[in-house]
């Protein structure tokens, strides 16, 4: 791009007749009243004159616009339209910052008292190629003026830094007739002819398909400030929905330091400048203007804006967890990221193992050892930690194992969601490995089901997982600041004698459970080993050891199931259909079942934060209802595929674990499409269900 | 009191531990097992550095050598195969007042647990790793390991092994941050004593190397050592293993070497004319991870709870 700063400098000059003219564009909203520019002759045919006198029209010129301004948002002040939520996505290729912008947006509303849940879209590439329907990098941005759970239903305003990245948006049925897109128009000039065409092409598409288009030429505003505005559009478009949505600019303009904060003063400088660009240009151009009034919701008295991996990282401090093993893995890192920064403010280590194996090996030592640990991982990393989990539930050795989870099987989808390791994490481990397996549902359960964990991994002597996912690992959103006491933190290691007579595994007989000795307490010396082995750790290969130490194993699991309370159903505890779920799908299935029972359906949903043990009296809950299917993000096949009947169908990992708990027709809704599932999509299930002829009573099958 | 000097101080100890304080269960190892010397090594050095049991943690993984732990009366972990050496950095890694030891194999360590052999030799946690060499896969019934001889027949290559043996002096020595590697054989009581105990002095991971013999499936590699002393050379120098004379007669043929010289380490190793026993190397300086892990364990709960809130603090509206 060239031509903006021209070498001979005629910057609002132009000559008419050998006289040279002086002019200033009037912004769009004030053409009405002023015209398309405000002009007028310098009187020379100097131009080394007409340099010098410019400035003073220049001037004269500002003041006009600017009282024309005034009178104008005078006027057009109660033309701001307040909306009770809004959706904005930003999308283009990877490396353009159209995440740190939606992100930045995301945490200005958080701390503005609004609603809010960000989600990313993240191409699998570091660097895909430019412009590839594929390669779309960007973020969601869902606000409201209450407590927002989910991603929402189709997006209202788009920005797009070019058109080719929409087109993997519009397949994912993000947008609607009526959606704003606020499009980069440099490619419509662009050298390459078949950039060019495809630009034009991509328009018709659009407008075939009702997306209102705004061809905006952010290159080229940008190109005022920067050379290369591959950094830095993206602050440009900050300031410009910062204007739209009327967001706090000194919140906008703080974020951008504190995003800079590690870079020079200048960086800093620089984006301050391209975001009030920006929001001038927003002004100037844009008849867009929203008010989202803040919430009122108490949760957010007084919060932290966080995302799903954030919140881990906390749990995991507020835990008083003192070592933190992990191996890189999509998208489970950006905790260990994190925790890298601020872990040592509660005392603990994060290491970066040789591998995954390595990661949980490390943990599990420093666990046998007295301390408190935790490892981090996804799918890949769970499947490559299989063995060592066995270890940990056969030797009794407590441990927390975050599972972020991921598209599957093998490499999958890295950044991409899926719920596809529940059954991996109950039924992964060889031989029989009774696992503790809980999920959490929001931002705020990821941080405290990591205390919740340990609390169970210490009690119970075992190793929990915590599953989460892709979706509540990239998810921004307000929660309530949490109120952490001292009696978080676990006591310093115990070091007292431990009395001779009392074996290492002391089992209860009827509990399983036992205390154990650590390193360091004279007296309690025993040889832990991952063989068949009984109540004094010594190796036993016997018949009447091993049925014993199984059985002690497993009686854990019912000891802790002994100590959980039913579920609370959302919705009337009776109805025609029940929806049971688990992980980040509880907030759009909520929302869902709010908008049908407000249309009348009998829609209940139940959703299950134990996997591992379940929670009780799901059995009488699924009695008041006259169909129950599971709604999952994991792979089942649908009745009516070719060769799928009652014995060939392959049900969802949660259903078939409910159908084998409690022997009733449970159905499931599952599908694996790598983004979160939006209420509407959930609205459709519904009904179909409903519509299902004879679709009341109980359909037990004892 | 009578007859002692009044500036004498007389070290009471409260406990004195002897060999039995450190003899676990009876060892099940075959007869003529070279593990049973490398056992007694053991309970000797900790019981001359007087090592309390209790602060003391045997770490292995899976094959005859990890059955150590069970013959020591200490804390034990007895892991998986191949892992003992995450498991043992992690044990170290918060806990530097335990004295940790880990037993591990050619298998075990070369084989399916290499990854973690190369790095915990880079990460230098403050432990003494015991290495049983003995050239075959036991516990599962003579396998071929990485070291097993070439043309040595086996139960997977019955016709005699396919490659040449892994050298794991020259890997080890090529690992940055190493720090002591010494390599010795099970039968030489005096120099098995004499080098372990450094190993275990030593600030770091003390990688020792045990040519260990395995009489019931491959006899002939320790036979052959024994009957051909030639065919090793002692390695000596003040600041290594300073044998005396009855060592040296063991081993006829000795050169001085010192540990210092990381080059002249890798030389030796690199030679497969002869087997080099004793110091390789040595580098008390070389930075040590356990140094580095255990920050911030002397954090209060007041302190930890305070920094929490500096860390909502980053995240508050």
């Amino acid at each position: 791009m060239s031509g903006t700063r021209t070498s001979g400098d005629t910057k609002y000059l132009f000559k008419r007749d050998k006289t040279w003219w002086v002019k200033l564009a009037v912004p769009r909203k004030l053409r009405d009243e002023l015209g398309y520019d405000l002009r007028r002759s310098l009187h020379t045919h100097d131009l080394d004159e007409a340099r010098e006198t410019r400035w003073a029209a220049i001037e004269e010129f500002r003041e006009q616009i600017e009282m024309a301004r005034a009178r104008n948002s005078e006027a057009s002040s109660t033309g701001r339209q307040i909306v009770g939520e809004h959706i904005v996505e930003i999308v283009s290729d990877s490396g353009e910052g159209a995440q740190k912008c939606g992100q930045i947006l995301g945490l200005v509303s958080g701390k503005m008292g609004n609603g809010v849940w960000t989600v990313e879209i993240i191409p699998a590439e570091i660097q895909p190629p430019a412009r590839e329907r594929q390669g779309a990098s960007g973020i969601r941005v869902r606000m409201g003026s209450k407590y927002v759970t989910n991603m929402g239903n189709q997006a209202d305003i788009v920005v797009a830094f070019n058109e080719q990245v929409l087109y993997s948006r519009i397949s994912n049925g993000a947008y609607k007739k009526g959606t704003v897109v606020l499009l980069e128009n440099m490619w419509a000039e662009d050298p390459d002819e078949t950039i060019r065409r495809q630009y034009a092409d991509a328009l018709q598409d659009f407008y075939a398909q009702g997306l209102i288009v705004h061809e905006l030429p952010i290159q080229q505003e940008c190109l005022r400030l920067v050379e290369d505005p591959r950094r830095g559009k993206n602050m440009f478009v900050l300031g410009m929905l910062c204007r739209i949505y009327h967001r706090d600019v000194d919140k906008a303009r703080d974020e951008i330091a504190k995003t800079f904060r590690k870079k020079s003063d200048e960086v800093i400088r620089i984006n301050h400048e391209l975001f009030d660009a920006g929001y001038a240009f927003a002004r100037d151009e844009l008849d867009y203007e929203y008010e989202i009034p803040s919430a009122d919701d108490e949760r957010l008295a007084s919060a932290i804006v966080v995302n799903g991996n954030q919140a881990v990282g906390l749990g995991v401090m507020a835990a008083g967890i003192e070592l933190v093993a992990m191996y890189p893995i999509t998208p489970a890192t950006s905790a260990s990221h994190y925790l890298a920064d601020d872990f040592p403010l509660t005392g603990g280590f994060v290491h970066q193992a040789e591998d995954e194996i390595a990661a949980i090996g490390f943990a599990i030592g420093a666990s046998y050892a007295g301390q408190t640990a935790c490892t981090i991982t996804s799918g890949p990393g769970m499947a490559l930690k299989t063995e060592m989990i066995g270890l940990a539930v056969m030797a009794e050795i407590p441990l927390v194992i975050v599972d972020v989870q991921r598209g599957g099987p093998s490499t999958g989808l890295p950044t991409k969601i899926e719920q596809g390791d529940l059954l991996s994490s109950v039924f992964g481990m060889p031989g029989d490995s009774p696992m503790v397996v809980i999920a959490a549902a929001t931002i705020d359960e990821c941080f405290h089901f990591v205390s919740l964990a340990r609390k169970i991994a210490e009690s119970f002597r075992t190793p929990v997982i915590l599953l989460t996912d892709a979706n509540l690992a990239t998810g921004v959103q307000p929660i309530a600041r949490p109120d952490v006491t001292e009696d978080w933190f676990p006591p310093p290691i115990d070091q007292s004698a431990w009395d001779e007579n009392v074996p290492p595994y002391d089992w209860d007989e009827e509990t399983g459970l036992s205390e154990r000795p650590i390193p360091g307490m004279p007296g309690g010396e025993y040889i832990l080993t991952g063989l068949a082995h009984n109540r004094f750790s010594r190796i036993a290969y016997d018949s009447e050891s091993n049925q014993e130490g199984a059985i002690m194993r497993s009686r854990k699991l019912a000891a802790l199931a002994a100590t959980l309370k039913p579920p609370e159903v959302y919705g009337d505890p009776t109805g025609d259909l029940l929806l049971v779920s688990w992980g980040s799908t509880c907030g759009a299935i909520e929302e869902a079942v709010d908008l049908a029972r407000a249309d009348g359906k009998r829609v209940s949903s139940l959703h299950l934060r134990f996997l591992s043990p379940l929670e009780p009296g799901l059995e009488a809950i699924f009695r008041g209802f006259g169909q129950i299917t599971t709604i999952e993000l994991n792979y089942s096949d649908e009745p009516d595929m070719p060769l799928i009947n009652r014995e060939t169908r392959r049900y969802a990992q949660l259903a078939q674990v409910l159908r084998a708990h409690t022997l009733m027709d449970v159905e499931c809704w599952s599908v694996v499409p790598g983004h979160p599932l939006s209420p509407r999509r959930i609205g459709k299930v519904i009904d179909a269900h409903l519509a299902k002829p004879g679709s009341a009573g109980t359909k037990g099958v004892h | 009191m009578f007859g002692l000097k009044g500036d004498w101080s007389l070290e009471v100890k409260d406990r004195y531990f002897t060999l039995d304080d450190y003899c676990g269960a009876e060892p099940r190892w075959c007869t003529g097992c070279g593990d049973h010397g490398i056992l007694a090594a053991v309970h000797r050095v900790c019981r001359d550095a007087q090592l309390k049991p209790e602060k003391t943690v045997a770490v292995s993984g899976i094959g005859c050598s990890s059955r150590l732990p069970h013959y020591m009366k200490t804390y034990g972990f007895h892991g998986l195969h191949g892992r003992a050496l995450p498991v043992a950095c992690g044990i170290k890694s918060r806990r530097p007042d335990l004295d940790v030891w880990v037993a591990t194999g050619d298998g075990d360590c070369f084989s399916i647990g290499a990854a973690h052999w190369i790095h915990a030799m880079r990460y230098n946690v403050d432990l003494t790793m015991l290495v049983f060499d003995n050239g075959i896969y036991g516990l599962t019934k003579k396998q071929t390991s990485p070291t097993t001889p070439v043309d040595v027949p086996t139960n997977t290559h019955p016709s005699g092994t396919l490659l040449p043996p892994l050298n794991p002096l020259t890997v080890t020595l090529g690992i940055t941050n190493v720090s002591f590697v010494a390599q010795i054989v099970d039968w030489n009581a005096k120099l098995r004593h004499q080098v372990i105990e450094m190993a275990h002095r030593h600030k770091g991971t003390g990688f020792v190397r045990i040519i260990q013999r395995c009489p019931v499936y491959v006899e002939s590699i320790g036979r052959t050592l024994q009957e051909e002393p030639a065919r090793m050379q002692l390695l000596t120098h003040g600041y290594g293993v300073e044998a005396d004379d009855s060592v040296k007669r063991q081993f006829p043929n000795h050169a001085e070497h010192d540990p210092t010289d990381l080059a002249g380490a890798l030389g030796i190793a690199a030679d497969d004319s002869v087997l080099p026993l004793g110091i390789l190397y040595r580098n008390p300086d070389a930075p040590r991870y356990d140094d580095i892990s255990s920050a911030g364990l002397e954090m209060s709960v007041q302190e930890k709870l305070a920094g929490l809130n500096r860390a909502f603090d980053h995240f508050a509206i």
